[in-house]
């Protein structure tokens, strides 16, 4: 792998790592008694911790999912080429204004 | 190295590289359901109550899984490449499914 990509790809997977317990944790919690708009929104409507956690959570996704995928999909096809990297990056800024919409909508809304 | 190591390393990999395929194709979806709540907490409550089917709940049981199955696999990778840590495989793969199936365990527990 390009030593950039796997460099990128091992720091997001730290974060990731504790973001993702945390992010299980509250899953959980969140579930218990069913889930409701009211008790989710309770929870991100204008909390800056909340809105700090889950962007940072974006940014390491939107950079170590498309270099997982990368990976997968040069070993499993024969899709190797340029517009490989061209699709990926497209992945990656897509997850980004999905996931950036997202935490806006629970923080704002 | 033995056969059966390899294979086990393997199993691992490849659970690691399945979970993670499931979490890529899950995302959008995701974002786009919490993003319902630009349209405020009806329409978000809307979505949630589609997601009270029992097939639903099986695929969000499975998402759960699968997000604690690649965190687990993902922690053995950076122990074995950055704590230089030999792994005896079967048993790293079998307390890494065993926790996610935990988290699972208790996502069912916890739920309703």
């Amino acid at each position: 792998m390009n030593p950039a990509l796997f460099i990128a790809q091992r720091l997001t997977a730290f974060l990731l790592a504790l973001a993702v317990a945390v992010h299980l944790t509250t899953i959980l919690y969140a579930v218990h008694g069913g889930l409701s708009a009211g008790e989710i929104l309770a929870r991100t409507r204008g909390s800056l911790a909340f809105l700090f956690f889950y962007s940072v959570f974006v940014i390491a996704v939107a950079i170590h999912a498309p270099i997982g995928l990368r990976n997968v999909i040069r070993e499993w096809t024969a899709w190797r080429s340029r517009s490989l990297d061209v699709a990926l990056v497209l992945f990656s800024l897509v997850l980004l204004a999905l996931g950036f919409r997202a935490v806006f909508a629970v923080y704002a809304a | 190295m033995r056969a059966s190591h390899t294979q086990r390393g393997f199993i691992a990999a490849m659970l690691h590289r399945l979970s993670g395929i499931a979490l890529a194709v899950f995302l959008p979806l995701h974002f786009l359901a919490l993003a319902t709540a630009l349209n405020g907490a009806n329409a978000l409550d809307s979505f949630l109550a589609l997601t009270r089917q029992p097939l639903v709940q099986f695929a969000e049981w499975g998402i759960v899984v699968a997000l604690a199955v690649h965190m687990m696999l993902g922690l053995r990778v950076l122990a074995i490449e950055f704590f230089n840590f030999h792994e005896k495989t079967l048993a790293a793969l079998s307390i890494c499914v065993a926790a996610a199936f935990a988290v699972g365990l208790a996502l069912i527990l916890n739920a309703g």
